[in-house]
């Protein structure tokens, strides 16, 4: 049994977390629905398309315009075509910084690239300050939700893992587990001397660093620490300020069901003021973007904005959750971008399969992009296992001719009326197919 | 209008009823049905999974036997789609590509053609019974058929039509998804079979026959009175009975 089908039977079988994950995907489809409706949505996506769509077609041009912005205000640029390099980066700015202790704030790239791994093996610690992430870093577990990253867990799992990881008294109250994990991080803060992020866009003509957030741990871990590296995907890049505005509109209400997020920080360095890090940096990866935005069946994967709506409304997602998946990005978005990413493409050529195509996750996506047709190219890409290739080969064998049709038909409904798998009151009754009753007919 | 009639192979082996009423609703209307039965399968099957060269060459023999057809009709939105929307991703040339793009536009689900092509809402039909619509993935996602089947019902004498769950979530079936992973599609369509069942209704109904077949096995899972059946032999009846 492969690892993907390991995991959907242990979350089929695991009904508190099934339950878990769809009250989660429900409430926030709802929020995401009602707030949506505010927005001319179709009208929206397709300007924030066009503007996703540019920061590929010229993302060169971009990329430069936003290193010369980025470097005059005193940034320090990298550039890591792998995902080891992106991580030997980051890890020799702390290094040579005798930074060793730090605040990371959650992104999907560090998790893309094992930043959290790479930093242990060189003895660098760095708390993860989102709640989600904290939660999930207790228990050395990987985010199951792209913005949710702890949405598998309940709140009395999370309150037997504070009591446990944290030698405090159980409970189950959120509004105390927050209070415990503000205070574990409060001095987290103080004391870090790095802090690490993600980034959500790039402004090409100012230089900003756009982090968005809802608990100030970004702008916190931005700010207090004398050394800050922003990691990023180089796809994130934008022209300027006001492209910004329906890319948020649209986020915030995708993933979230906000009208904005609490924080949006729009991060320059500032190395002369005195209560900015000394050093700010932006570690660009590529990791299979590059060679991603030059083939023109999947270069539209990279328009995503990571807001996780396609992953609430996906029967699948809704019922096993992000683990099962086995890849950092899960749902449809995951099945399709796991594949993309990486020394070479196909390297989770399963997940494209684990889909019923419904189409809700396009129905969704802010950016519009096809996943359903991303999907349906890659199953065309992926290597088959023999019984699918014969079972291919039989269907254009059976459908070559009527008679072999019906033969093949007429065997499948033998053999449901001998099982009792036939669907009530239909051709069970006569035996017959459509056909054969016409060809009777028409003999008579 | 002379119409030819394409059954999908799932209906033609296990669900003959969906064609003879949808040959009902047509001929009622004044229409001339035409049945080739050189068809076999559309190829959806196939190019799903991932194997183009097979579904190639059923869409050529698809394009091959309804290419004259003045209207191509079938009670299925998924087949339809495959036929009028995916058949582009199959690097079909010369010939082939040109009888296709002409082809196109004359292939209707059942639905979109009585409300869409005819300008009908009303066939005729009566059908005493409290029922619920599930819209099936393809037919409202791809070819965006959203309202009209719920036009049909309404018209439809003695029908009460009852909102069944929320949302149009998916049944789960998804063709070889539910061959692939057996168990993930029965929960999802157990959930999906909850949520219709929780509105009441005596009969599911919807266009598209897979997702029926795989909701009635799931009503039965689940313990539900709930019984599907395909809105053609819901429009095709007149007396009242099953179609």
């Amino acid at each position: 049994m492969s690892l993907v089908r390991r995991n959907i039977k242990r979350a089929l079988d695991d009904r508190k977390l099934g339950r878990a994950v769809l009250n989660s995907c429900l409430l926030s489809t709802e929020k995401r629905d009602r707030l949506i409706s505010e927005l001319d949505f179709q009208s929206t996506r397709a300007a924030a398309r066009l503007i996703r769509q540019r920061s590929l077609d010229e993302n060169r041009p971009l990329l430069e315009r936003f290193k010369e912005s980025f470097e005059k205000a005193g940034g320090r640029l990298h550039y890591a075509l792998t995902a080891e390099a992106a991580c030997r980066i980051v890890v020799d700015i702390l290094l040579k910084a005798g930074a060793l202790q730090g605040v990371k704030a959650k992104s999907m790239v560090t998790e893309e690239i094992g930043l959290g791994q790479a930093l242990h093996r060189a003895g660098i610690d760095a708390v993860e300050s989102d709640l989600g992430e904290y939660i999930i870093q207790l228990a050395g577990e990987r985010p199951s939700h792209i913005t949710a990253p702890a949405l598998h867990r309940s709140k009395e799992s999370i309150g037997r893992l504070f009591a446990d990881r944290l030698k405090i008294p159980y409970t189950d109250d959120p509004q105390q587990l927050t209070e415990i994990a503000r205070s574990v991080l409060r001095r987290r803060y103080i004391d870090a001397e790095f802090g690490v992020s993600g980034a959500n866009f790039l402004v090409a003509e100012t230089g900003h660093v756009v982090v968005v957030e809802n608990e100030g741990n970004g702008r916190l871990g931005a700010s207090l620490p004398r050394i800050f590296v922003a990691v990023t995907g180089i796809e994130k890049v934008v022209g300027g300020l006001s492209d910004l505005a329906p890319l948020l509109a649209l986020l915030a209400r995708s993933a979230t069901g906000q009208r904005a997020t609490a924080y949006v920080n729009a991060l320059l360095p500032a190395p002369d003021v005195s209560d900015a890090p000394d050093e700010f940096h932006l570690v660009l990866v590529d990791n299979g973007r590059r060679r991603t935005m030059a083939d023109p069946d999947f270069a539209e994967m990279l328009l995503c904005i990571r807001c996780g709506a396609c992953l609430n409304v996906c029967p699948v997602y809704r019922s096993v959750g992000g683990h099962a998946y086995g890849s950092v990005y899960p749902g449809p978005m995951g099945a399709v971008l796991s594949n993309l990413l990486g020394p070479r493409m196909m390297m989770h050529h399963e997940l494209p399969f684990l889909s019923t195509l419904c189409g809700a996750c396009k129905e969704v996506c802010p950016v519009d992009m096809d996943l359903p047709g991303m999907l349906l190219k890659l199953r065309e890409r992926a290597p088959k296992p023999a019984i699918d290739r014969v079972a291919a080969a039989g269907w254009g064998w059976a459908m070559a001719t009527p008679a072999r049709m019906e033969l093949a038909g007429r065997t499948v409904r033998t053999i449901g009326r001998a099982i009792g798998a036939m669907p009530a009151g239909s051709t069970v009754k006569t035996g017959m197919s459509f056909r054969g009753l016409s060809r009777e007919a028409s003999d008579k | 209008m002379r119409v030819s009639l394409f059954v999908p192979c799932l209906v033609d082996q296990v669900a003959c009823e969906t064609a003879q009423a949808t040959v009902r609703i047509l001929e009622r209307l004044g229409h001339e049905v035409r049945y080739d039965s050189r068809q076999t399968c559309c190829g959806q099957a196939p190019f799903n999974a991932g194997f183009h060269a097979e579904a190639r060459e059923l869409a050529v023999r698809f394009i091959r036997i309804f290419r004259e057809a003045e209207a191509v009709v079938a009670p299925s939105g998924s087949c339809v789609s495959m036929v009028t929307r995916h058949y582009a991703e199959l690097g079909l040339e010369g010939g082939q590509l040109r009888d296709w793009e002409n082809l196109k536009d004359r292939v209707w689900e059942l639905c979109s053609f009585l409300v869409d092509k005819l300008n009908l809402t009303s066939v005729g039909a009566s059908f005493p019974h409290t029922v619920s619509y599930h819209a099936s993935c393809h037919l409202l996602r791809e070819l965006g058929v959203k309202d009209q089947p719920l036009r049909l019902l309404k018209e439809v004498g003695d029908l009460e039509l009852i909102k069944g769950g929320w949302g149009d979530e998916c049944c789960g079936f998804g063709g070889v998804f539910s061959v692939k992973y057996a168990a993930l599609s029965r929960r999802i369509a157990d959930r999906r079979a909850g949520r219709l069942a929780s509105g009441g209704a005596e009969f599911v109904t919807g266009a598209d026959d897979s997702c029926l077949i795989n909701l009635d096995a799931a009503f039965r899972r689940i313990g539900a009175v709930q019984r599907t059946i395909h809105i053609a032999r819901i429009l095709a009846s007149e007396d009242g009975g099953r179609g």
